[in-house]
C-alpha cells in the first residue's frame, strides 16, 4: 500500500518537473524574441490548472496516508499555487498576461518562480524515490 | 513577429553605390534649402533639409563632449528654498524645461524636450546612487508630435549600428572619417561609400556634416526592406450607437455634420476607404458600392455568431463613393428618431468590425452611450451610487475587450472609443479596447445636445482635431538606450510585443508615452549616456517612414548633480502615472501613500546632504521648489482624490488621461494656470506675434485669497478654459469684453467672447487666441460666475486652499516637515 502510494507520487512529480521545464523553456523563448506574447501566454495559461490540481493531488495523498514532514513540505507551495490562480485580477487573460508580462519585470519573476518550482520538485523526487525504495523493501 | 526581427537587424549592405548624376540631380531638385524655413504646423510632410553652420562633429567626442561645468547654472538649481516661509514660488510665467549640462554644442544639437524628456537630466552613475536620491528615472516621449521644422531625409542607405541598430544620430563618434562609434554600444563600424558624399554642400568626405548627423530629429524614407507588406491605404470605420439613448442625448446630428464637413480633409490618398456600422439590439450594416442610387441597410440580427452580409462594398473608396457617403450622412440623424430599442450590442458589433477591417487594417471609431448590455461582452452595473467615494472596480471586469484589442492589435487596427454617456458605463472595462490598441479615448460625461451645450461645442472641436489630425498607420517603437540602462516598464496605450518593441496600430499626434528605466551597470567609464527613439509607420500617403529622436545627457556621480538637474514636471508625470498602475493593482490608498513618500524621501534625502541645515525648516533645493506643490495638486485630482464623490467613470477616466497625455497637457491638467484679466491694458510685458501685440499677465497661485471680487481671473485647465468674474467686477470690463452693460445681465452659458472694438477686448482676445494657438485640441471656454453649476468645477481646481477632505498646501507642507523629523 505504502509503496503504491509513492509510486503514484513518484510519477506525478515527473510530470510535474517536466512541467515546470516546459514553463522554464516557454518564457526563455519569450525572453529572446523567438515566439510572441500571445502565444507563450496561452501555450502557458493552459497547463497552469493542471499544475495545480497535480500538486494539490500529491498533497492530498501525502496527508491520507499520514506522512506528515511531506505534507507539511508540499503544503506552501500548494496553497501558493492555488492563491496565484484564485488572485487574477478580473480583467486579465489568465495567470499569464499577454499584455502585461513585459512590465515591471513580470517576466523574470515568473522565471524564477519556475526555477525554484523545479528545484523544489527535484528534491521531493528524490524524497519519494528514497522513500519508495524503503517501502518496497519493507514490504 | 520573426520576421520584424529580420527586418530590424538586417545588416547594413557593405557594398558601394555609387550615385549617377541623374539621381544626383533628382535629389537637388528635391527642393534643398539652406536656411530654415517656418512651415504652419498642420503642414508636416515638408521635404524641406534645414541645415546650420555647425563646428564638425569631428570634435564632439564623447571623452571631450560631456562635463563641460558651466558654473551659472548648477548653482542656481540647487540654491535651497525654504517652502514653509518662501510663499511666492510660482514663476512669472510657464515653468521652462531644465537644459542639461552639456557644452553649448551638443546642447544646441539636443533633442526638443516637447518630444522627448528625462525626468534627471544629470543620469546619475550607479543604481546605488539612483537608490540615494529616492527620485524616479525615466522618460518622457511625445514621439509624433505635430512639428513645424522636421529634416526628411530620402537617402538609399540609412546608416546603422551593426550590432544594437541605432541609427546614426549627431552624438556618434567619427574615428579619421570612415568610421564611426555607436554611442548606445560602442561599436566600431564602416561608413558606407554613399555616406561620404554630402549632396548638400556637394562636398565629399565630410560625413559629420549630413544632415542626419546634424539633427537629432529627422525623418527617414525606408525602403522596402522596412516593410512587411505593401503599405496599407488609410480605412476609417465608424461604428455608431443608434439605441435610444443614443437618439435622446442627439449626437447623431453633431458626428454627422462634423463627418461631412471634414470629408475632404480625412487624411489619405486615392486609395482611402471608409465604412459606417450602426448597432442597437441588431447591427447594421451599409452598403455603399459605387453605382446604386441610395445606400443600402443590410441588419444582421443574429448577434452570438455574427457574420459579414456581403464580402466588399461595405468599406468603399472614398472618392467613388462619395455621393452615397454624403447622402448616408444626412440620412443618418433621422432614420432612428422613432426608435424604441434600449439594448446595446456592443460586443457584436465591435466583433464585426473586427472582421471588417482584418484584410486591411486602419481605424475603428467607436461612439457609444450606454452599457452594452446584449451579446457578447456585456457589462453590469458595479458602480453603486450610495458609495460614490469607494475606490474599487477601478480594473475591467472581463477580459472580453483586452482580447478584442489584442486580436485588432495584431491586424494593425486601432480602436478609438468616443464615450458620451449619462450614467455609469463602465468605462474601466471599455478603456480596454483602446488601451492596447492604440487607440484614444474621450469622454462626454452627461451629454446631450440641448441641455448640456459645452459637452457639445466640445464633441464639436475633438472631432474636427480627431478627423483632421496626421496619422500613422502600422507602427511600431523602439526605445534603445546606452550600454548599462534598461527599460523595465511602459506607460501608454500600445502593446509590448516584445522587450523593447512597441506595437502601436495607429500613432496620433496627440499621445504621449512614459518609460522607466533602471540602472544594470553602473556608468563610470561613460560621461554622456543616451537615448533614442525609433518609430517605424505608415503615412496616410502610403510611404513609409521612420521618426527618429535622439536625446543626450551627462552622467553625474554625486548626489547634489543629481538633484541639481531633477526635472520636476516630468518626476511628477512619472509618479502619476506610476501611481495609475499602483491603483489599478493594489489600491487608491497605496498609490496615495505612495506619492507622499516620494516627496518626503526625496526631500528627506536632500536635506540629508546639505547638512548645514536647520531640522525645523522644510528646505527643496530650487529646481524641485515646486514638487509638494504638484504632488498636492496630484492627490486633489479627480483620478486620486478620497472623501469627495467622485463618479466612477470619471474617476477611469482620469486615470487613462494620465497614462496617455504628453507632458504639456497633462502638467495643464494637474496645475492650472491662473491669471487676471481684468488689467490686461495695463500689462507691462507683452510679446508680439503676427502684429499683434499679446499680454502676458504673471502666473497666480491657485488659491482663493488671490480671487478678488473686484476682478476677472482666467483659468487655464488645458481643455477647458474658466473665465471667472468677481461681484464687483468693474462693469467698463464686463461691457467692453463681454459686451454686457452688468454683471446681473451676463447670461449663465456663456461660451464665447463677442468682438469688440475696445482695447480691452482686443487685448483679452489676442491672450485668449495665444493661448488657444499653442494647444493642437481647440478649448472650450466658459463663463462663470457665482451662480453657476460649473462653479464647483473651478474651485476644485484652487488646490493650494482646504477642502473638508484635504489639506490646504501650508498644511501638506507641515505633514511633509512632521514625516521627514519623525
Amino acid at each position: 500500500m505504502e509503496s503504491v502510494v509513492f509510486i503514484f507520487s513518484l510519477i506525478d512529480c515527473c510530470a510535474l518537473i517536466f512541467l515546470s521545464v516546459y514553463f522554464i523553456i516557454t518564457l526563455s523563448d519569450l525572453e529572446c524574441d523567438y515566439i510572441n506574447a500571445r502565444s507563450c501566454c496561452s501555450k502557458l495559461n493552459k497547463w497552469v490548472v493542471p499544475e495545480v490540481i497535480g500538486h494539490a493531488v500529491v498533497t492530498v495523498l501525502m496527508l491520507i496516508s499520514l506522512h506528515w514532514f511531506i505534507f507539511l513540505l508540499n503544503l506552501p507551495v500548494a496553497t501558493w499555487n492555488i492563491y496565484r490562480y484564485i488572485m487574477v485580477p478580473s480583467g486579465n487573460m489568465g495567470v499569464f498576461d499577454p499584455t502585461e508580462i513585459h512590465n515591471r519585470g513580470q517576466l523574470k519573476s515568473h522565471m524564477k518562480e519556475a526555477m525554484i518550482k523545479l528545484g523544489f520538485h527535484l528534491l521531493c523526487f528524490f524524497m519519494y524515490l528514497y522513500s519508495m525504495i524503503l517501502a518496497l523493501i519493507n514490504d | 513577429m520573426k520576421k520584424h526581427k529580420e527586418i530590424f537587424d538586417q545588416r547594413v549592405t557593405e557594398h558601394c553605390h555609387r550615385l549617377s548624376s541623374q539621381a544626383l540631380n533628382d535629389l537637388m531638385s528635391k527642393g534643398l534649402e539652406y536656411q530654415t524655413a517656418r512651415v504652419p504646423s498642420k503642414l508636416t510632410y515638408s521635404p524641406l533639409l534645414c541645415f546650420s553652420q555647425y563646428p564638425g562633429v569631428n570634435q564632439l567626442s564623447s571623452s571631450l563632449g560631456g562635463l563641460n561645468l558651466q558654473h551659472s547654472q548648477q548653482p542656481e538649481s540647487l540654491r535651497p528654498v525654504n517652502l514653509t516661509h518662501d510663499r511666492n514660488i510660482l514663476p512669472v510665467s510657464s515653468v521652462p524645461a531644465p537644459v542639461p549640462n552639456l557644452n553649448s554644442d551638443l546642447r544646441k544639437l539636443n533633442c526638443s524636450p516637447d518630444s522627448f524628456r528625462c525626468t534627471l537630466t544629470n543620469i546619475p552613475q550607479t543604481q546605488a546612487l539612483l537608490n540615494k536620491a529616492k527620485l524616479p528615472l525615466g522618460l518622457l516621449l511625445h514621439p509624433f508630435r505635430d512639428l513645424t521644422q522636421l529634416p526628411v531625409i530620402t537617402s538609399s542607405t540609412i546608416v546603422r549600428c551593426r550590432s544594437c541598430r541605432t541609427y546614426i544620430n549627431p552624438f556618434v563618434s567619427f574615428i579619421d572619417q570612415r568610421r564611426w562609434k555607436c554611442n548606445l554600444c560602442y561599436r566600431v563600424n564602416d561608413v558606407p561609400e554613399e555616406f561620404m558624399y554630402n549632396p548638400l554642400t556637394r562636398s565629399y568626405g565630410e560625413p559629420h556634416k549630413r544632415p542626419e548627423v546634424q539633427n537629432s530629429t529627422v525623418e527617414f524614407i525606408a525602403s522596402s526592406d522596412y516593410m512587411l507588406r505593401p503599405p496599407q491605404p488609410a480605412v476609417y470605420l465608424f461604428v455608431l450607437d443608434v439605441s435610444h439613448n443614443a437618439v435622446e442625448a442627439g449626437y447623431l446630428t453633431i458626428v454627422c455634420q462634423s463627418l461631412l464637413e471634414n470629408l475632404d480633409k480625412l487624411p489619405g490618398d486615392s486609395r482611402t476607404r471608409i465604412g459606417f456600422i450602426t448597432f442597437d439590439s441588431t447591427v447594421q450594416f451599409y452598403n455603399l458600392q459605387e453605382g446604386l442610387s441610395q445606400p443600402q441597410m443590410l441588419i444582421v440580427s443574429d448577434i452570438d455568431d455574427i457574420f459579414l452580409p456581403t464580402p466588399d462594398s461595405l468599406l468603399v473608396n472614398l472618392h467613388e463613393s462619395k455621393e452615397l457617403i454624403k447622402d448616408l450622412l444626412n440620412a443618418l440623424p433621422n432614420m432612428f428618431t422613432n426608435t424604441r430599442e434600449t439594448h446595446s450590442a456592443l460586443g457584436p458589433a465591435l466583433q464585426a468590425a473586427f472582421k471588417l477591417m482584418s484584410p486591411t487594417g486602419g481605424r475603428i471609431s467607436v461612439f457609444q452611450t450606454q452599457l452594452p448590455s446584449l451579446g457578447a461582452g456585456l457589462l453590469h452595473s458595479r458602480e453603486d451610487p450610495n458609495q460614490r467615494s469607494s475606490t474599487k472596480h477601478l480594473g475591467p471586469a472581463t477580459d472580453f475587450y483586452k482580447k478584442l484589442a489584442l486580436d485588432c492589435s495584431g491586424q494593425q487596427t486601432a480602436v478609438d472609443l468616443f464615450l458620451l454617456s449619462s450614467q455609469y458605463s463602465d468605462l474601466a472595462s471599455l478603456a480596454c479596447m483602446s488601451k492596447y490598441s492604440a487607440g484614444c479615448i474621450y469622454y462626454y460625461p452627461s451629454f446631450h445636445r440641448s441641455h448640456n451645450p459645452a459637452q457639445a461645442e466640445k464633441l464639436q472641436k475633438d472631432l474636427k482635431r480627431y478627423l483632421t489630425r496626421k496619422i500613422g498607420f502600422e507602427a511600431v517603437m523602439r526605445i534603445r538606450c546606452t550600454k548599462g540602462l534598461s527599460i523595465h516598464t511602459f506607460h501608454g496605450n500600445f502593446f509590448v510585443r516584445s522587450t523593447d518593441l512597441l506595437s502601436l496600430a495607429n500613432v496620433n499626434p496627440d499621445a504621449g508615452f512614459a518609460v522607466q528605466m533602471s540602472i544594470e551597470e553602473s556608468l563610470t567609464d561613460t560621461s554622456l549616456v543616451c537615448f533614442q527613439t525609433a518609430l517605424l509607420y505608415t503615412s496616410s500617403k502610403g510611404e513609409r517612414r521612420i521618426r527618429v529622436h535622439t536625446l543626450c545627457l551627462p552622467v553625474v556621480s554625486s548626489l547634489s548633480d543629481v538633484y541639481a538637474g531633477a526635472d520636476v514636471q516630468a518626476v511628477v508625470c512619472l509618479l502619476a502615472n506610476m501611481a495609475v498602475d499602483r491603483s489599478v493593482s493594489s489600491s487608491l490608498a497605496d498609490a496615495r501613500d505612495a506619492l507622499v513618500n516620494a516627496v518626503v524621501d526625496s526631500l528627506a534625502a536632500y536635506m540629508s546632504t546639505a547638512s548645514n541645515l536647520q531640522q525645523s525648516m522644510l528646505i527643496a533645493p530650487n529646481s524641485l521648489k515646486l514638487f509638494p506643490l504638484y504632488i498636492l495638486a496630484l492627490l486633489k485630482q479627480k483620478a486620486f482624490r478620497t472623501g469627495t464623490s467622485t463618479r466612477l467613470d470619471d474617476r477611469v477616466y482620469a486615470m487613462c488621461q494620465m497614462k496617455s497625455q504628453p507632458l504639456v497637457h497633462l502638467m495643464k491638467m494637474i496645475h492650472p494656470n491662473l491669471y487676471r484679466i481684468d488689467k490686461l491694458t495695463d500689462e507691462v510685458i507683452t510679446i508680439h506675434v503676427n502684429d499683434r501685440v499679446v499680454p502676458q499677465p504673471p502666473l497666480q497661485k491657485l488659491t482663493a485669497e488671490k480671487l478678488t471680487r473686484e476682478g476677472a481671473f482666467l483659468m487655464d485647465c488645458g481643455s477647458i478654459f474658466y473665465l471667472w468674474i468677481g461681484k464687483n467686477c468693474d462693469n467698463n470690463f464686463i461691457k467692453d469684453v463681454l459686451g454686457y452693460p452688468n454683471y446681473a445681465s451676463v447670461p449663465q452659458k456663456m461660451t464665447q467672447l463677442p468682438e469688440v472694438d475696445a482695447p480691452s477686448s482686443e487685448r483679452t482676445r489676442s491672450f485668449i487666441s495665444w493661448l488657444r494657438d499653442s494647444r493642437p485640441l481647440s478649448p472650450v471656454l466658459q463663463v462663470i460666475k457665482d451662480e453657476n453649476p460649473a462653479k464647483t468645477d473651478f474651485f476644485q481646481h484652487l488646490i493650494e486652499d482646504r477642502t473638508e477632505a484635504a489639506f490646504s498646501y501650508y498644511e501638506f507642507l507641515l505633514n511633509i516637515q512632521q514625516q521627514i523629523c519623525k
